[in-house]
Protein backbone atom coordinates (compact mmCIF):
# COMPACT_ATOMS: atom_id res chain seq x y z
CA UNK A 1 0.00 0.00 0.00
CA UNK A 2 1.49 3.25 -0.48
CA UNK A 3 2.60 5.23 1.86
CA UNK A 4 1.94 8.94 3.02
CA UNK A 5 4.73 10.77 2.46
CA UNK A 6 6.48 13.09 5.18
CA UNK A 7 8.67 15.82 3.08
CA UNK A 8 11.22 18.43 5.11
CA UNK A 9 11.25 21.70 3.08
CA UNK A 10 14.94 23.46 2.93
CA UNK A 11 14.36 27.26 1.75
CA UNK A 12 17.90 28.10 0.31
CA UNK A 13 19.07 31.30 -0.04
CA UNK A 14 22.30 31.77 -1.09
CA UNK A 15 23.49 28.23 -0.74
CA UNK A 16 21.90 28.40 2.80
CA UNK A 17 18.75 26.66 4.89
CA UNK A 18 16.60 29.27 5.68
CA UNK A 19 13.31 29.56 6.94
CA UNK A 20 10.85 32.37 7.83
CA UNK A 21 7.45 32.86 9.01
CA UNK A 22 5.26 34.29 5.83
CA UNK A 23 7.85 34.01 3.51
CA UNK A 24 9.78 36.90 6.17
CA UNK A 25 12.29 37.36 8.80
CA UNK A 26 14.59 34.18 7.51
CA UNK A 27 16.87 32.73 9.97
CA UNK A 28 19.97 30.54 8.78
CA UNK A 29 19.31 27.49 9.81
CA UNK A 30 22.62 25.86 8.08
CA UNK A 31 24.28 23.76 5.05
CA UNK A 32 21.34 22.08 2.91
CA UNK A 33 23.37 19.05 1.82
CA UNK A 34 24.24 18.31 5.41
CA UNK A 35 20.87 19.17 6.61
CA UNK A 36 19.20 16.91 3.73
CA UNK A 37 21.58 13.95 4.73
CA UNK A 38 20.30 14.63 8.20
CA UNK A 39 16.56 14.44 7.09
CA UNK A 40 17.18 11.43 4.98
CA UNK A 41 18.78 9.12 7.72
CA UNK A 42 16.21 10.70 10.25
CA UNK A 43 13.58 8.78 7.27
CA UNK A 44 12.25 11.53 5.43
CA UNK A 45 10.56 10.16 2.53
CA UNK A 46 11.99 13.41 -0.12
CA UNK A 47 13.20 16.29 0.12
CA UNK A 48 12.28 20.05 -1.33
CA UNK A 49 14.52 22.73 -1.64
CA UNK A 50 13.56 26.01 -2.40
CA UNK A 51 15.86 28.36 -3.59
CA UNK A 52 14.37 31.96 -2.65
CA UNK A 53 17.49 34.21 -4.03
CA UNK A 54 16.40 33.02 -7.28
CA UNK A 55 18.31 36.02 -9.16
CA UNK A 56 20.43 35.00 -12.20
CA UNK A 57 23.67 34.56 -10.61
CA UNK A 58 22.63 32.57 -8.14
CA UNK A 59 21.05 29.98 -10.72
CA UNK A 60 24.60 27.93 -10.64
CA UNK A 61 24.89 27.92 -7.01
CA UNK A 62 21.29 26.02 -7.01
CA UNK A 63 22.93 23.82 -9.99
CA UNK A 64 26.01 22.99 -7.88
CA UNK A 65 23.84 22.44 -4.39
CA UNK A 66 21.79 19.67 -7.13
CA UNK A 67 24.83 18.33 -7.77
CA UNK A 68 26.11 17.84 -4.27
CA UNK A 69 22.87 16.61 -3.09
CA UNK A 70 22.69 13.78 -5.79
CA UNK A 71 26.21 12.74 -4.98
CA UNK A 72 25.42 12.11 -0.97
CA UNK A 73 21.36 11.83 -0.80
CA UNK A 74 19.39 8.82 -2.39
CA UNK A 75 15.92 9.27 -1.74
CA UNK A 76 13.95 12.00 -3.91
CA UNK A 77 14.18 15.32 -3.81
CA UNK A 78 12.83 18.60 -6.09
CA UNK A 79 14.11 21.69 -6.51
CA UNK A 80 12.16 24.76 -7.12
CA UNK A 81 12.26 28.74 -7.34
CA UNK A 82 12.94 30.55 -10.31
CA UNK A 83 12.63 27.88 -12.90
CA UNK A 84 11.56 29.31 -15.75
CA UNK A 85 13.04 27.91 -18.80
CA UNK A 86 13.16 24.07 -20.35
CA UNK A 87 16.62 24.72 -19.90
CA UNK A 88 16.46 26.00 -16.46
CA UNK A 89 14.72 22.19 -15.44
CA UNK A 90 16.69 20.22 -17.88
CA UNK A 91 20.18 21.53 -15.96
CA UNK A 92 18.74 20.62 -12.72
CA UNK A 93 17.40 17.06 -13.76
CA UNK A 94 20.43 16.16 -15.01
CA UNK A 95 22.24 17.23 -11.79
CA UNK A 96 20.49 14.61 -10.23
CA UNK A 97 17.46 16.82 -8.68
CA UNK A 98 14.37 13.93 -9.22
CA UNK A 99 11.37 16.46 -9.57
CA UNK A 100 11.30 20.57 -10.63
CA UNK A 101 8.61 22.89 -9.16
CA UNK A 102 7.72 25.57 -10.91
CA UNK A 103 5.34 28.19 -9.60
CA UNK A 104 5.45 31.72 -11.33
CA UNK A 105 6.63 30.75 -14.62
CA UNK A 106 3.64 27.85 -14.60
CA UNK A 107 1.61 30.70 -14.60
CA UNK A 108 2.96 32.92 -16.49
CA UNK A 109 3.79 30.63 -19.48
CA UNK A 110 1.43 28.03 -19.52
CA UNK A 111 3.16 25.70 -22.35
CA UNK A 112 6.23 25.25 -20.07
CA UNK A 113 4.69 22.71 -17.91
CA UNK A 114 3.66 20.49 -21.15
CA UNK A 115 7.54 21.54 -22.45
CA UNK A 116 9.27 20.21 -19.64
CA UNK A 117 6.66 17.52 -18.86
CA UNK A 118 6.72 15.70 -22.46
CA UNK A 119 10.63 16.08 -22.19
CA UNK A 120 11.26 14.80 -18.49
CA UNK A 121 7.65 12.77 -17.74
CA UNK A 122 5.10 13.99 -15.38
CA UNK A 123 6.39 12.92 -12.91
CA UNK A 124 9.10 15.57 -12.81
CA UNK A 125 6.73 18.22 -12.96
CA UNK A 126 5.78 19.56 -9.33
CA UNK A 127 3.57 22.89 -10.03
CA UNK A 128 3.62 25.02 -7.29
CA UNK A 129 0.34 26.88 -5.84
CA UNK A 130 0.58 29.72 -3.43
CA UNK A 131 -3.40 29.75 -2.49
CA UNK A 132 -4.81 33.00 -0.88
CA UNK A 133 -8.31 32.42 0.92
CA UNK A 134 -10.95 35.29 -0.19
CA UNK A 135 -14.14 34.48 1.06
CA UNK A 136 -15.50 31.15 0.37
CA UNK A 137 -12.43 30.47 -2.04
CA UNK A 138 -8.87 30.53 -2.73
CA UNK A 139 -6.49 32.80 -5.09
CA UNK A 140 -3.94 31.85 -6.75
CA UNK A 141 -0.65 34.45 -5.92
CA UNK A 142 2.72 34.13 -7.64
CA UNK A 143 6.19 36.13 -7.01
CA UNK A 144 6.85 34.46 -3.62
CA UNK A 145 2.97 34.82 -2.48
CA UNK A 146 3.04 38.84 -2.94
CA UNK A 147 1.40 39.23 -6.53
CA UNK A 148 -2.43 38.48 -6.62
CA UNK A 149 -3.45 37.09 -10.25
CA UNK A 150 -7.05 36.82 -10.21
CA UNK A 151 -6.79 33.13 -10.96
CA UNK A 152 -9.27 30.59 -8.50
CA UNK A 153 -7.15 27.83 -6.95
CA UNK A 154 -9.05 24.99 -7.73
CA UNK A 155 -9.67 25.47 -11.58
CA UNK A 156 -5.81 26.04 -11.99
CA UNK A 157 -5.10 22.85 -9.95
CA UNK A 158 -7.30 20.79 -12.78
CA UNK A 159 -5.74 22.89 -15.67
CA UNK A 160 -1.87 22.32 -14.60
CA UNK A 161 -2.91 18.59 -14.21
CA UNK A 162 -4.15 18.84 -17.64
CA UNK A 163 -1.55 20.44 -19.25
CA UNK A 164 0.44 17.88 -17.65
CA UNK A 165 2.17 18.37 -13.90
CA UNK A 166 2.84 15.10 -11.96
CA UNK A 167 2.10 16.27 -8.76
CA UNK A 168 0.69 20.00 -7.21
CA UNK A 169 2.91 21.79 -3.59
CA UNK A 170 -0.23 23.60 -2.25
CA UNK A 171 0.94 25.66 -0.17
CA UNK A 172 -1.70 28.28 1.87
CA UNK A 173 -0.29 31.72 2.38
CA UNK A 174 -2.56 32.01 5.47
CA UNK A 175 -1.13 29.65 7.27
CA UNK A 176 2.44 29.49 5.98
CA UNK A 177 5.24 30.10 9.04
CA UNK A 178 2.04 30.34 11.76
CA UNK A 179 2.48 26.26 12.62
CA UNK A 180 -1.10 26.33 13.63
CA UNK A 181 -2.31 24.10 11.12
CA UNK A 182 -2.76 22.96 7.05
CA UNK A 183 -5.59 24.69 5.47
CA UNK A 184 -7.39 21.21 5.74
CA UNK A 185 -10.43 22.89 3.75
CA UNK A 186 -8.02 23.86 0.58
CA UNK A 187 -6.48 20.71 0.92
CA UNK A 188 -9.79 18.43 0.21
CA UNK A 189 -10.93 20.61 -2.28
CA UNK A 190 -7.91 20.67 -4.41
CA UNK A 191 -7.77 16.80 -4.20
CA UNK A 192 -11.38 16.21 -4.82
CA UNK A 193 -10.34 18.20 -7.79
CA UNK A 194 -7.63 16.87 -9.36
CA UNK A 195 -6.43 12.77 -9.78
CA UNK A 196 -2.70 13.89 -9.01
CA UNK A 197 -0.94 13.46 -6.37
CA UNK A 198 -1.07 16.54 -3.84
CA UNK A 199 1.31 18.02 -1.17
CA UNK A 200 0.19 20.14 1.45
CA UNK A 201 2.27 22.69 2.84
CA UNK A 202 2.03 25.76 4.52
CA UNK A 203 1.35 25.58 8.51
CA UNK A 204 2.75 22.37 10.07
CA UNK A 205 2.35 22.64 13.76
CA UNK A 206 2.94 19.14 14.77
CA UNK A 207 2.12 15.78 14.12
CA UNK A 208 -1.63 15.98 14.75
CA UNK A 209 -1.90 18.95 11.83
CA UNK A 210 -0.32 16.01 9.63
CA UNK A 211 -2.84 13.40 10.73
CA UNK A 212 -5.53 16.09 9.71
CA UNK A 213 -4.13 17.00 6.50
CA UNK A 214 -4.01 12.93 5.70
CA UNK A 215 -7.36 11.69 6.60
CA UNK A 216 -10.13 15.29 6.59
CA UNK A 217 -7.83 17.21 3.51
CA UNK A 218 -7.28 13.74 1.84
CA UNK A 219 -3.39 15.32 0.84
CA UNK A 220 -0.64 12.15 -0.43
CA UNK A 221 1.91 14.38 1.25
CA UNK A 222 2.31 16.66 3.65
CA UNK A 223 5.29 19.32 3.58
CA UNK A 224 6.89 20.60 6.84
CA UNK A 225 9.96 23.35 7.44
CA UNK A 226 10.42 24.80 11.08
CA UNK A 227 9.09 22.12 13.26
CA UNK A 228 11.68 20.17 12.01
CA UNK A 229 14.33 22.38 11.22
CA UNK A 230 14.17 23.51 14.91
CA UNK A 231 13.84 20.38 16.63
CA UNK A 232 10.40 20.64 17.78
CA UNK A 233 9.94 17.08 16.53
CA UNK A 234 11.65 15.01 14.99
CA UNK A 235 10.38 13.12 11.57
CA UNK A 236 10.30 9.45 13.58
CA UNK A 237 8.07 10.98 16.41
CA UNK A 238 5.50 12.34 13.32
CA UNK A 239 5.77 9.13 11.85
CA UNK A 240 4.94 6.83 14.92
CA UNK A 241 2.35 9.08 15.91
CA UNK A 242 0.88 8.86 12.70
CA UNK A 243 1.31 5.18 12.44
CA UNK A 244 -0.29 4.70 15.79
CA UNK A 245 -3.51 6.59 14.49
CA UNK A 246 -3.83 4.74 11.43
CA UNK A 247 -2.07 6.51 8.49
CA UNK A 248 0.12 4.21 6.28
CA UNK A 249 3.78 5.24 6.94
CA UNK A 250 7.49 4.18 5.75
CA UNK A 251 9.62 2.74 9.15
CA UNK B 1 32.61 -1.65 -15.40
CA UNK B 2 28.29 -1.06 -15.66
CA UNK B 3 27.62 0.40 -18.26
CA UNK B 4 24.73 2.88 -17.60
CA UNK B 5 22.80 3.34 -21.34
CA UNK B 6 22.10 6.95 -22.59
CA UNK B 7 19.32 7.35 -24.45
CA UNK B 8 18.39 11.28 -23.94
CA UNK B 9 15.83 10.07 -21.07
CA UNK B 10 16.12 9.82 -17.71
CA UNK B 11 18.13 11.04 -14.65
CA UNK B 12 21.66 9.03 -15.22
CA UNK B 13 23.57 10.94 -12.77
CA UNK B 14 21.45 9.59 -9.73
CA UNK B 15 22.09 6.27 -11.00
CA UNK B 16 26.07 6.75 -11.57
CA UNK B 17 25.87 8.61 -8.14
CA UNK B 18 24.53 5.57 -6.35
CA UNK B 19 26.84 3.17 -7.76
CA UNK B 20 29.64 5.41 -7.03
CA UNK B 21 28.09 5.18 -3.22
CA UNK B 22 28.12 1.07 -3.95
CA UNK B 23 31.50 1.21 -5.43
CA UNK B 24 32.85 2.61 -1.95
CA UNK B 25 32.56 -0.52 -0.73
CA UNK B 26 32.55 -3.40 -3.63
CA UNK B 27 35.30 -3.51 -6.47
CA UNK B 28 32.99 -4.32 -10.25
CA UNK B 29 30.67 -1.33 -9.08
CA UNK B 30 32.50 1.06 -11.41
CA UNK B 31 30.38 2.57 -14.08
CA UNK B 32 30.36 4.98 -17.42
CA UNK B 33 27.36 6.80 -18.69
CA UNK B 34 27.43 6.20 -22.68
CA UNK B 35 25.47 5.97 -26.18
CA UNK B 36 28.40 3.87 -27.81
CA UNK B 37 27.79 0.58 -28.79
CA UNK B 38 31.41 -0.96 -28.68
CA UNK B 39 31.54 0.35 -24.87
CA UNK B 40 28.24 -1.50 -24.16
CA UNK B 41 29.46 -4.28 -25.68
CA UNK B 42 32.56 -4.25 -23.69
CA UNK B 43 30.62 -3.85 -19.85
CA UNK B 44 30.28 -7.00 -17.58
CA UNK B 45 26.71 -5.14 -17.16
CA UNK B 46 24.28 -2.50 -18.74
CA UNK B 47 21.69 -0.44 -16.71
CA UNK B 48 18.52 0.54 -18.99
CA UNK B 49 17.29 3.76 -16.86
CA UNK B 50 14.72 5.87 -17.94
CA UNK B 51 11.72 8.39 -17.47
CA UNK B 52 9.51 9.75 -19.99
CA UNK B 53 7.77 8.51 -22.91
CA UNK B 54 7.85 4.88 -23.89
CA UNK B 55 7.48 5.29 -27.74
CA UNK B 56 9.82 8.43 -27.71
CA UNK B 57 12.42 6.38 -25.74
CA UNK B 58 12.46 3.31 -28.38
CA UNK B 59 12.82 5.75 -30.88
CA UNK B 60 16.06 7.07 -29.35
CA UNK B 61 17.15 3.85 -28.93
CA UNK B 62 16.65 2.78 -32.55
CA UNK B 63 18.18 6.46 -33.59
CA UNK B 64 21.16 5.82 -31.62
CA UNK B 65 21.40 2.47 -32.94
CA UNK B 66 21.55 0.72 -29.36
CA UNK B 67 18.76 -1.69 -29.50
CA UNK B 68 20.99 -4.15 -31.72
CA UNK B 69 23.83 -4.03 -29.19
CA UNK B 70 21.51 -4.17 -25.57
CA UNK B 71 19.60 -6.93 -27.68
CA UNK B 72 23.08 -8.69 -28.66
CA UNK B 73 24.39 -8.47 -24.71
CA UNK B 74 21.27 -10.12 -23.58
CA UNK B 75 21.62 -12.88 -25.86
CA UNK B 76 25.28 -13.37 -24.67
CA UNK B 77 24.10 -13.93 -21.01
CA UNK B 78 24.86 -10.41 -19.91
CA UNK B 79 23.13 -9.43 -16.77
CA UNK B 80 20.98 -6.08 -17.53
CA UNK B 81 18.99 -4.21 -15.04
CA UNK B 82 15.93 -1.95 -16.50
CA UNK B 83 14.67 0.56 -14.28
CA UNK B 84 11.27 2.38 -14.22
CA UNK B 85 10.45 3.06 -18.03
CA UNK B 86 13.86 1.17 -18.79
CA UNK B 87 12.24 -1.96 -17.30
CA UNK B 88 9.56 -1.65 -19.27
CA UNK B 89 10.95 -1.23 -22.54
CA UNK B 90 12.07 -4.64 -21.78
CA UNK B 91 8.20 -6.07 -22.81
CA UNK B 92 6.90 -6.52 -25.89
CA UNK B 93 4.63 -3.65 -26.17
CA UNK B 94 3.12 -0.64 -24.80
CA UNK B 95 -0.24 1.17 -24.80
CA UNK B 96 1.14 4.52 -23.79
CA UNK B 97 0.36 7.40 -26.67
CA UNK B 98 -1.24 4.17 -29.08
CA UNK B 99 0.69 1.04 -29.55
CA UNK B 100 4.56 0.91 -30.03
CA UNK B 101 6.98 -2.23 -29.55
CA UNK B 102 9.10 -2.46 -27.04
CA UNK B 103 12.64 -4.87 -26.99
CA UNK B 104 10.77 -7.45 -26.68
CA UNK B 105 13.25 -9.20 -24.32
CA UNK B 106 10.48 -10.11 -21.79
CA UNK B 107 7.08 -11.08 -23.29
CA UNK B 108 4.40 -9.13 -22.17
CA UNK B 109 2.41 -5.52 -22.21
CA UNK B 110 2.72 -2.56 -20.66
CA UNK B 111 -0.25 -1.20 -19.61
CA UNK B 112 -2.09 2.37 -17.96
CA UNK B 113 -3.24 2.38 -14.20
CA UNK B 114 -6.81 2.95 -14.51
CA UNK B 115 -7.89 6.06 -12.53
CA UNK B 116 -10.34 6.13 -9.77
CA UNK B 117 -11.48 8.60 -7.21
CA UNK B 118 -9.44 6.36 -4.52
CA UNK B 119 -6.77 5.92 -7.21
CA UNK B 120 -3.75 9.27 -8.06
CA UNK B 121 -1.87 8.74 -11.26
CA UNK B 122 1.23 8.92 -11.34
CA UNK B 123 1.32 6.31 -8.57
CA UNK B 124 3.95 8.14 -6.88
CA UNK B 125 5.99 7.69 -3.14
CA UNK B 126 6.87 4.61 -1.59
CA UNK B 127 5.43 1.73 -1.57
CA UNK B 128 5.76 -2.24 -0.53
CA UNK B 129 7.79 -4.83 -2.85
CA UNK B 130 6.56 -8.20 -1.77
CA UNK B 131 8.73 -10.94 -2.47
CA UNK B 132 10.13 -14.93 -1.70
CA UNK B 133 13.57 -14.60 -1.92
CA UNK B 134 13.60 -16.04 -5.74
CA UNK B 135 15.78 -13.99 -7.21
CA UNK B 136 19.71 -13.30 -6.51
CA UNK B 137 18.43 -8.97 -7.15
CA UNK B 138 16.85 -9.16 -3.92
CA UNK B 139 19.33 -10.95 -1.69
CA UNK B 140 19.24 -8.87 1.87
CA UNK B 141 15.93 -6.96 0.94
CA UNK B 142 13.38 -7.58 3.64
CA UNK B 143 10.18 -8.81 2.32
CA UNK B 144 7.70 -5.95 2.00
CA UNK B 145 10.20 -3.33 2.14
CA UNK B 146 9.63 0.12 0.61
CA UNK B 147 10.83 1.50 -2.48
CA UNK B 148 10.24 4.61 -4.19
CA UNK B 149 8.20 4.48 -7.58
CA UNK B 150 7.03 7.15 -9.52
CA UNK B 151 5.13 5.68 -12.97
CA UNK B 152 1.52 5.69 -14.75
CA UNK B 153 1.83 2.38 -16.61
CA UNK B 154 3.05 -1.08 -15.46
CA UNK B 155 4.29 -4.09 -17.19
CA UNK B 156 2.56 -7.07 -17.13
CA UNK B 157 4.13 -10.22 -18.16
CA UNK B 158 3.03 -13.27 -20.15
CA UNK B 159 4.14 -15.81 -18.31
CA UNK B 160 4.20 -15.36 -14.21
CA UNK B 161 7.30 -16.69 -13.34
CA UNK B 162 8.82 -13.62 -14.43
CA UNK B 163 7.23 -11.99 -11.76
CA UNK B 164 9.61 -11.87 -8.79
CA UNK B 165 8.66 -9.16 -6.61
CA UNK B 166 5.04 -7.93 -6.43
CA UNK B 167 3.28 -4.63 -4.97
CA UNK B 168 -0.36 -3.66 -4.63
CA UNK B 169 -1.85 -0.01 -6.09
CA UNK B 170 -5.42 -0.69 -6.94
CA UNK B 171 -4.52 -3.76 -8.33
CA UNK B 172 -1.63 -6.33 -7.45
CA UNK B 173 1.44 -5.65 -10.13
CA UNK B 174 4.51 -6.88 -11.11
CA UNK B 175 7.35 -4.71 -9.56
CA UNK B 176 10.31 -6.38 -9.74
CA UNK B 177 10.70 -8.91 -13.35
CA UNK B 178 12.99 -11.42 -13.92
CA UNK B 179 14.22 -13.78 -16.92
CA UNK B 180 17.38 -15.20 -16.80
CA UNK B 181 20.50 -12.66 -16.63
CA UNK B 182 17.54 -9.95 -17.51
CA UNK B 183 15.83 -7.82 -14.36
CA UNK B 184 13.68 -5.24 -14.22
CA UNK B 185 12.32 -3.04 -11.52
CA UNK B 186 9.85 -0.61 -11.81
CA UNK B 187 10.88 1.38 -8.70
CA UNK B 188 13.83 3.78 -8.40
CA UNK B 189 16.78 1.94 -6.66
CA UNK B 190 18.87 4.80 -7.17
CA UNK B 191 16.02 6.68 -4.95
CA UNK B 192 15.24 4.07 -2.38
CA UNK B 193 17.27 4.40 0.20
CA UNK B 194 19.54 2.31 1.82
CA UNK B 195 17.37 -0.65 0.39
CA UNK B 196 17.99 0.30 -2.88
CA UNK B 197 21.36 0.52 -2.71
CA UNK B 198 21.22 -3.01 -1.94
CA UNK B 199 19.72 -3.58 -5.22
CA UNK B 200 22.22 -1.92 -6.93
CA UNK B 201 24.69 -3.67 -5.03
CA UNK B 202 22.98 -7.22 -5.36
CA UNK B 203 23.22 -6.20 -9.67
CA UNK B 204 26.87 -5.86 -9.68
CA UNK B 205 27.76 -8.74 -7.77
CA UNK B 206 25.41 -10.52 -10.63
CA UNK B 207 27.53 -8.69 -13.07
CA UNK B 208 30.78 -9.68 -11.24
Amino acid sequence: MLAKRIIPCLDVKDGRVVKGRSFVNLRDAGDPVECGKQYSDAGADELVFLDITATLEARKTILELAARVAEEVFIPFTIGGGISTIEDARGLLSAGAEKISINTAAVRNKPLITEISEAFGNQAVVVAIDAKRTGESWEVYINAGTTPTGIDVIEWAKEVEQLGAGEIMLTSIDSDGHNAGYDIELNAAVNEAVSIPVIASGGAGGPEDMLRVFTEGKADAALAASIFHYGTYTIAEVKDYLRQHGVHVRD
Amino acid sequence: MIAIVDYGLGNLRSVQCALRRVGAERIGAESIITSDADEISGADGVILPGVGAFWRAMENLRELGLTKVVLESVRNGKPLLGICLGMQLLFSESDEHGRHDGLGIIPGKVKRFVESPSLKIPHMGWNEVRHQDLSPLLIAVKDEEFFYFAHSYYVVPDEPAAVIGSTDYGLTFASVVQSGNVFGVQFHPERSGLDGLTILENFCAICA
